[in-house]
């Protein structure tokens, strides 16, 4: 069973068309790179895969039944900014997607319960190399350990499918080389899809094992808006993966 | 020559020019006091310091004769527990409506029109209705200062509310928050240090209504005294009155932000 699959969507902003006929389908473990001119919808196609946007036509599954029409725990996000707690911590960042999940009213765990899911995030702050920084606060990180926690905010939950909306866009380059080696590694130790938007066409190689060009088939000068984007190309790049290629 | 813009006074000059006006004020009360007073030794309007602390001490430190209470201390407690209760209801009211139409779009439709309206009646227009409806008494000044801050202060924490990243509020929906959950765990911590800030903004908003309502209809209180005094042209009482008033404020303002600092120390920080 395919975790996503799109069928002929469109997505139409009153007289604009943002995509259009775009077909599209993944399966567990995949790593899809979207890249693509900016504005050219690739981030409207993953806030539909996050579920905040509902295509205006055209089918979209999620393990083979309709999409829910709104975020849930089953889709991990990370944005590029502003996806941590500031009024929390950092074990507390990463406890809180559990204790949402126990602690129905009150959201929040006391006495032996709270040391296992302690224990929990512990082991995950450890595989993102947070464990020095359990408590202090998000404005005390750089963003490179912003966005490391959020990946593990995110991981706690253990999502089918993680999306990551330009999460190294805002990293100096040496920072972003250490969180590519951290997603890697992560990604193959558990085997979730994920789809990620980015502008940086080496790094969507070297993460990838899939990359999918998004741009517009035809072109009107004079309305830009007359045709939507779709997927151009839909390039097989596990066999270079982890390698760093130079374009 | 720097430019004016990049001339910054030292730590010394900048204390010194911070109370320069402070004691031009000083200088010229007491000069002007003076030669009024030398002119005529009954002169009511600029009373002489030691005039004014006189007056002051008999209602600070003496018992008063015809009710056996400490005037300023018994004023002081009644105008701080009608303004406490005034702006304590309103901050509730706030924290919970503000959270609710910030973040519940069906709350905001039904909800913020009213809000909206409310905050634009003249609130001291409504006096006379509040004080036919629930007479004289403590209710209508304590009502008189809700509708007058509540309004403003829930557009303030509707618009805080506003202010968090949508991305906070969908990053935790994927960490599987309810809608509850997210009132609750995310929202509202967020929100209280933003509450204190509102508080410290309306406060002079209460005040103003809080004084107004207590010259109207009141039998003790710091607006009461004030506006009694005024028959007897009273400046030695009026004076130190407005000076306590103001630094009250001034310490309220003082403690809660120390509060936010203490108790919210990622607030403001990114």
């Amino acid at each position: 069973m395919n975790l996503v699959e799109a069928k002929n969507i469109w997505k139409i902003y009153g007289d604009s068309i943002i995509l259009e006929n775009l077909n599209f389908t993944m399966e567990d473990g995949e790593f899809c790179t979207l890249v693509g001119p900016s504005g050219c919808g690739k981030t409207t196609f993953l806030r539909m895969l996050l579920g905040i946007e509902q295509p205006t036509k055209g089918k979209l599954y999620f393990e083979g039944k309709d999409y829910p029409k709104e975020p849930s725990d089953e889709r991990g996000i990370v944005f590029q900014r502003y996806s941590t707690l500031s009024h929390l911590n950092v074990i507390d960042n990463v406890i809180i997607g559990l204790e949402f999940e126990t602690s129905k009213f009150f959201g929040k765990l006391f006495g032996n319960e709270k040391k296992k899911a302690h224990e929990k995030a512990e082991e995950i702050l450890k595989a993102v190399g947070l464990q020095d920084a359990r408590e202090k606060y998000p404005h005390e990180l750089s963003g490179g350990m912003k966005q490391r926690l959020s990946i593990a905010q995110s991981l706690v939950k253990k999502p089918k499918l993680l999306l990551l909306d330009e999460p190294f866009g805002a990293l100096d380059p040496g920072i972003s080389l250490d969180m590519h080696e951290l997603l890697l590694d992560i990604h193959s130790k558990l085997n979730f899809g994920v789809v990620m938007v980015t502008h940086d066409i080496s790094e969507a190689f070297k993460l990838g094992t899939r990359v999918l060009v998004f741009d517009k088939v035809k072109v009107d000068e004079k309305y830009p808006n007359r045709y939507g984007s779709t997927i151009v190309n839909d390039i097989d790049s596990s066999s270079k993966r982890g390698t760093r290629t130079s374009l | 020559m720097k430019r004016l813009i990049n001339q910054v006074p030292s730590k010394t000059t900048n204390l010194f020019l911070g109370l320069l006006p402070f004691l031009l004020i000083a200088i010229v009360y007491i000069s002007s006091s003076n030669a009024r007073l030398a002119e005529n030794p009954n002169d009511k309007l600029l009373p002489s310091i030691e005039k004014c602390i006189d007056s002051m001490s008999t209602l600070a430190f003496e018992k008063s004769k015809r009710s056996g209470e400490y005037v300023l201390l018994n004023d002081t407690l009644s105008s701080l527990k009608r303004l406490a209760m005034g702006v304590g209801i309103s901050a509730l009211f706030a924290l919970l409506v503000g959270i609710a139409i910030g973040i519940i779009p069906y709350v905001t439709s039904t909800l913020s029109p009213l809000i909206w309206f409310f905050s634009l009646v003249p609130t001291m227009a409504l006096l006379p209705i509040l004080f036919i409806v629930f007479g004289l008494g403590e209710v209508s000044k304590v009502v008189l200062i809700i509708l007058g801050v509540a309004p403003i202060m829930t557009r303030e924490i509707y618009q805080r509310v506003k202010e968090i990243p949508s991305e906070q509020i969908i990053k935790v929906q994927t960490l599987g928050a309810s809608t509850w959950q997210i009132i609750t765990r995310v929202i509202t911590p967020q929100i209280l240090p933003r509450l204190i800030d509102a508080i410290r903004l309306t406060l002079g908003t209460a005040w103003i209504f809080l004084i107004s309502a207590e010259a109207i209809a009141a039998t003790e209180g710091l607006g009461y005294r004030i506006f009694l005094v005024r028959r007897y042209l009273a400046m030695d009482v009026i004076l130190p009155y407005v000076i306590w008033i103001t630094l009250l404020a001034f310490l309220i303002d003082f403690i809660l932000r120390i509060f936010n600092q203490r108790l919210f120390p990622w607030f403001g920080k990114e």
